[in-house]
């Protein structure tokens, strides 16, 4: 229970520095502090639930996506860079509407 | 149970250290930090071989390839960097106080809150779930590697034309 | 047979990278040849040639995987798509080694696809639609230009927030059933009491799955990441990717998973009526031509969303119709539009006009396109409309039935301006000797196009059979 309070903040947190920040090394970060939350809150629920083996099993699966997906991104990350010198955020914010 | 909540305690106050710290690196390093408690805490909830994974990829490869990432791209003069000092304080500013008060309030709330729930006693090895009763995920874990490899291929090559 | 899905692009991408000289040049052929066959195969109607299990996979792989009616279409969407972008990649990407590049990180989308298709796991579905967004994100950013790295960093975050709440909606499930398996799940809700954790888990699942099928209000990175990306990548994403990551994976849960209820059966019907309406007014305003295509998708999302809602086997029959037709019609319009864009250069719509003289079968096939996604008979996408309108009518939504009509009247509108503005009106000078678009574009287009009408023609004879198919996937 205590656990899932926690978990829960550390979304709050992610979530605030996807949207407060202006760096997209940042927004990486906050997407990493997320998973961080859910991966507290899947082995909780395997505890809880008693079904720690199976929950064990996700979290290492998790892990494996999450590097892979962070891997892609970083490399996304710095063909930005390449074109624009910065990983200013806002020069991303302009392709929306 | 209250070393469970000090380490708790500790790792949301990572994560904001991460979060809100000025430079760049410490963000880094703080999500090394707060990767390293996590690991404490699945450690103490008796999951010792996620918490292996969490530890070595999650606390040790991802903040690496940040780290990386900074140093590659580091191009901040003084005078911007206390320019930007000043407007991510204002932007920043608020989240403690939202965290503390969404933690009181969610504790509050579950203290009135008791789920009933299916107790299944079985204790069996993580690693034959993960196995026998897992293998599409494992099929899945090999492919999405060589996925990860194909992005590297394409997302890292220099530019031939532009440079 | 379903394991074989999988493992054949998967083992065709590892033969395709051996170091034997000679072997990259197979790589178009090859990826033709699977993507045909796996066609072919979903055609095969034996239920037996399903349930076929080599005795050598068998001994050594344990795979949860299940193949009914609306996972043949879905199958079949898959190759037909994917088979179209194939084709039309050689028009954009003339650097061999790119193309050999393009062609693995297709066979390994699809090999996702396929699998998030037959997935009977909730986890092995978050699993496998994370490879299918992982090459995406590749797709989006393949040329490396900035709109492309844009679109591709926007869905990177994007799919990533959405991804974690699913996650933890597994997680709540796990807390509650104990499993991941898509049947004991649904049997431990139907056995328990409604408690706040089930209600809570499915908030998360049909957030996050909104996120991904770019329905309103979380549509704002579906037209950036459309129009960023590369044309074949946009008409693979706009055609299958979100289709299946975010739409069948919905439609796939709330059946086999979660089952129905008053208060998410209205969610559904709200959001998706919200998409039809607003999507369509939003393409209306539009001047580039793919943004225009992207605004359609999202009021097209909204009406299998609405078949969904109706949450009866017509309604869920109509809404997989609709995924067939949306992949048939959206497809070949991003193909035309890709045609369009690789003779002009340009995609603003308002610049353009009179094309219909000078590019004779990109206008000939995106009228066909258009008049199949607004709903005209005889086109194939008269009838999944008529399916889904009549489901709601008779479960008793009526206005939302309205609502759909109303958005196939504002759907006609914006393509009718689409092919005024475009097709026919006064030629521009500054086109003046524009030429029809190449075969590797116009070959698609073609087979898209008799594949409408031929579905269309057909469909009164072969509805009956389809509906009844799905019965059992509503039933078990």
């Amino acid at each position: 229970m205590v656990s899932g309070i926690f978990a829960v903040l550390l979304f709050a947190i992610g979530i605030y520095c996807i949207l407060a920040t202006h760096n997209l090394i940042r927004v990486l970060i906050g997407i990493e502090i997320l998973i961080k939350g859910v991966t507290l809150l899947v082995i909780a629920a395997g505890l809880k639930s008693g079904n720690l083996a199976l929950a064990q099993a996700l979290v290492i699966t998790i892990i494996v996506i999450e590097v892979v997906i962070m891997t892609v991104a970083v490399g996304v990350v710095l063909g930005v860079h390449r074109h624009t010198g910065s990983l200013d955020a806002r020069n991303i914010r302009k392709l929306k509407g | 149970m209250f070393l469970d909540i000090l380490i708790l305690i500790l790792l949301a106050g990572a994560a904001l250290w991460t979060v809100m710290c000025r430079s760049l690196l410490r963000s880094a390093i703080g999500l090394a930090l707060t990767s390293a408690l996590l690991t404490l805490m699945i450690f103490k909830m008796n999951a010792p071989l996620a918490a292996v994974f969490e530890l070595s990829v999650c606390a040790g490869l991802i903040p690496v390839l940040f780290i990386s990432v900074i140093s590659l791209t580091q191009a901040m003069t003084k005078q911007e960097v206390i320019k930007h000092m000043k407007s991510r304080l204002a932007r920043f500013w608020g989240l403690p106080l939202v965290i503390i008060i969404l933690g009181i309030l969610l504790g509050l709330v579950s203290a009135r809150f008791r789920a009933k729930l299916p107790l299944s006693e079985v204790e069996v090895d993580p690693r034959l779930v993960l196995w026998h009763l897992r293998q599409l995920d494992l099929l899945g874990q090999i492919i999405i590697l060589f996925t990860g490899v194909f992005g590297v291929v394409v997302l890292f090559k220099e530019r031939k034309k532009s440079g | 047979m379903c394991a074989s899905l999988i493992l054949i692009p998967f083992i065709s991408v590892l033969v395709l990278n051996l170091p034997i000289r000679g072997i990259k040049r197979l790589a178009f052929g090859l990826a033709v040849f699977l993507f045909l066959l796996q066609m072919a195969a979903v055609l095969i109607p034996d239920p037996a040639f399903w349930k076929i299990n080599h005795s050598f996979c068998a001994n050594i792989f344990n795979f949860e995987l299940g193949a009914d009616i609306l996972s043949k279409v879905v199958l079949f969407c898959i190759a037909m798509v994917s088979s179209v972008t194939l084709f039309s990649a050689p028009a954009f990407i003339k650097n061999s080694d790119e193309k050999f590049n393009f062609i693995n990180i297709l066979l390994i989308a699809v090999c996702g696809m396929n699998a998030v298709a037959m997935a009977r796991d909730i986890f092995s579905l978050y699993v496998f639609l994370e490879i299918v967004a992982v090459s995406s994100f590749i797709l989006i950013a393949f040329n490396r230009d900035m709109p492309g790295l844009e679109g591709a960093f926007k869905y990177i975050v994007l799919s990533g927030v959405a991804t974690v709440l699913m996650i933890a909606g597994i997680a709540l499930l796990v807390l509650i059933a104990g499993s991941t398996n898509f049947s004991l799940v649904h049997y431990m809700l139907i056995t328990q009491n409604k408690s706040l954790i089930a209600g809570l888990a499915v908030g998360l699942f049909i957030v996050a799955l909104f996120i991904k099928s770019g329905l309103m209000p979380f549509h704002g990175w579906l037209p950036d990441v459309y129009t960023s990306a590369p044309a074949p990548a946009s008409v693979l994403l706009a055609g299958i990717i979100t289709k299946v990551a975010g739409v069948y994976a919905l439609v796939r849960i709330m059946v086999s998973m979660l089952g129905f209820s008053v208060s998410i059966q209205s969610i559904l019907l709200f959001a998706g009526a919200v998409s039809v309406i607003l999507g369509a007014l939003a393409a209306l305003t539009q001047s580039d031509f793919k943004r225009m295509l992207s605004y359609s998708s999202i009021s097209q999302v909204g009406y299998i969303i609405l078949g969904l809602g109706s949450g009866s086997v017509l309604g869920i029959a109509g809404a997989a119709f609709h995924i067939f037709n949306h992949a048939a019609f959206k497809s070949l319009l991003f193909i035309n539009s890709a045609a369009v864009e690789s003779r002009l250069g340009s995609r603003d719509i308002d610049k353009m006009g009179g094309l219909a003289k000078q590019m004779p079968l990109t206008s000939l096939t995106s009228v066909i396109g258009s008049l199949s996604c607004a709903g005209i008979p005889p086109l194939a996408g008269f009838w999944s409309k008529l399916m889904i309108i009549i489901a709601l009518w008779l479960v008793g939504f009526k206005s939302y039935a309205v609502i759909a009509v109303i958005g196939s009247v504002l759907t006609l509108a914006y393509f009718l301006v689409l092919q005024r503005k475009v097709f026919f009106g006064k030629p521009s000078d500054e086109f003046k000797d524009i030429q029809e678009a190449g075969f590797s574009l116009s070959l698609p287009a073609i087979a898209l196009a008799i594949l409408i009408v031929v579905v269309g023609v057909l469909s009164p004879w072969l509805l009956k059979g389809f509906i009844l198919g799905f019965v059992p996937v509503l039933g078990g």
